[in-house]
């Protein structure tokens, strides 16, 4: 005759449920404890965005009227321009689409992005193609021999 | 006894030696006994070996490459310089790579469309096609990667946009973007984690993932189009095959002699160029575009305004490439006629669709 006492049977069941919960759930902590090193390993250390506030972009009389030159401001590229009246404008060169490097286009008076052919207009704003917000603008001050760009307060 | 008959009593010796310790006979016996169908359609069956064939050239001439390759944002372009103008057939070993991507890339995109178009997905076969299908990302991500390695300005440009569109994504595309570039912006880090996915990643990938793919094929056979199933079970066409060994394979080699032909060939007349050196600090150029595989992304991506709806338009196009995808990627199992034998011309038009939309998209790519 079987035995069929519940107290009997169940209470081995119930203890091989709890070991097995126990090894498990320990195995899989563990498992999460050599991932999260791996994981946190891929994504490299922040590095400190540069914090310099101005910059010289060129020297006086190093551009002509109607070009523009690209120069470094901090870790990304800035543009300078010289209107065709002879006066500056500076922005991000960073197009604002997909982050290629604009440039400026003496023919049609516009800064342009070759990547997929997004224009901006000489204040920075966005006038065609895909590009969805306009280029930072930012503040030349023309300092003696040096013209400073400028991040806006 | 003459030589003839002694190589033969060698090699039986030498089979014998490896059957009684490993069994291979029954392999022996299956290679004996594999074939492969014969119909107006058989041409399409060569493409899959063509594309493990420029894959070895792959293999092999980046082995090579990579004795004199520098992975770092100041010796890149110069070290591929060197290989191109100063190593003994540098330029051949280099360019031979170059064009062999190019070539398999278009031999992976024939063997899907012909698997596609033949209904070769249809059950059993489903696993076999999504092995592909992710073979086939592999391969575009090789593409992608190898792409950066010469730091050349094309390449530097092409990958800012191709990791910002990743970027794209919410919520989790900042992480992507972070994973891949080694940091916010693409430097020499990017490089670094580049030549680590060429060289490392990807292959072990695709070596598991080709051995799987392979299996399959072995273990189901190749597929038979429908139409020409149809024709065989109504007696209109008789049901050929031809052995694999040696009648296919002899096949597979004159093609991969031809493709060996023509590599060498290209390499020597259109030898790869290098550009100028990739410049963080200097303007996108003029008539800058991806190679021509992500030629029909990237024209998309200039249609696209800023805003469809209430989403940025990259990521609209990259979603919309992504479901794309994902219904390509699950066709055996939404295509139920197929399944079944019947005819499925929903899924042919949908095939047609596709190419007809690569095709156009890049030809406007071009012709502006």
């Amino acid at each position: 005759m079987p035995n069929l006492d519940p107290a009997q049977t169940d209470s081995p069941a119930r203890g091989r449920r709890w070991a097995n919960l126990l090894l498990g759930g320990g195995v899989l902590a563990s498992i999460g404890s050599f991932l999260y090193p791996a994981l946190r390993y891929i994504i490299p250390p922040a590095v400190a965005e540069s914090t310099s506030r101005s910059v010289i972009a060129a020297k006086a009389g190093e551009l002509k009227p109607n070009t523009g030159k690209i120069f470094k401001f901090g870790s990304k590229p800035g543009i300078l321009i010289r209107t065709r009246e002879g006066g500056y404008k500076a922005f991000s060169a960073v197009c604002t689409h997909l982050n290629c490097t604009v440039q400026y286009r003496d023919d049609t008076r516009q800064i342009w992005c070759a990547c997929h052919n997004g224009t901006y207009d000489l204040e920075g704003r966005n006038v065609s193609g895909p590009p969805p917000r306009p280029l930072e603008e930012f503040t030349v001050n023309v300092q003696g021999e040096d013209i400073v760009v400028a991040r806006k307060a | 006894m003459s030589t003839q008959a002694t190589q033969v009593a060698q090699r039986s010796r030498l089979l014998a030696w490896l059957d009684e310790r490993f069994g291979t006979g029954s392999v022996e016996e299956f290679i004996r006994h594999k074939t492969v169908p014969q119909h107006r359609h058989s041409l399409w069956y060569y493409f899959g070996g063509m594309t493990l064939f420029l894959f070895t050239i792959q293999v092999l001439t980046g082995i090579l490459l990579l004795l004199y390759y520098r992975p770092t944002p100041n010796d890149a372009f110069e070290s591929v310089q060197y290989i191109m103008t100063q190593v003994r057939f540098g330029w051949l070993i280099r360019s031979v790579h170059s064009w062999s991507a190019n070539l398999m890339i278009f031999a992976v995109f024939v063997h899907m469309f012909s698997v596609f178009f033949l209904k070769a997905y249809r059950k059993p076969r489903e696993l076999t096609w999504i092995s592909g299908m992710l073979l086939l990302f592999i391969v575009l991500g090789f593409g992608f990667s190898g792409y950066l390695l010469p730091w050349n300005t094309l390449a530097f440009f092409a990958t800012k946009v191709g990791t910002e569109m990743a970027g794209s994504i919410p919520f989790i595309g900042k992480w992507i973007l972070i994973f891949l570039r080694g940091g916010e912006e693409v430097t020499g880090a990017t490089l670094t984690r580049f030549f680590g996915f060429h060289v490392a990643v990807l292959p072990g990938l695709a070596t598991v993932l080709l051995a799987t793919h392979l299996l399959l094929v072995q273990h189901l056979g190749m597929s038979v189009p429908p139409g020409v199933e149809r024709r065989i079970a109504e007696g209109k066409e008789p049901a050929r095959s031809m052995p694999f060994f040696p009648t296919f394979l002899l096949h597979d080699l004159m093609g991969w002699y031809a493709a060996l032909g023509v590599l060498g060939a290209l390499a020597a007349i259109f030898p790869w160029e290098l550009g100028t050196k990739a410049d963080a600090f200097a303007s996108a150029p003029a008539g800058i575009r991806p190679e021509w595989y992500f030629v029909f992304m990237f024209q998309t991506l200039k249609f696209l305004p800023p805003k469809i709806l209430f989403l940025e338009g990259e990521f609209a196009g990259l979603l919309g490439f992504g479901l794309a995808a994902a219904v390509w990627i699950a066709v055996p199992f939404i295509d139920r006629r197929a399944g079944f034998g019947r005819v499925s011309r929903f899924f042919t038009g949908l095939g047609v669709f596709a190419l007809g939309y690569i095709a156009v998209m890049s030809a406007l790519a071009y012709w502006h």
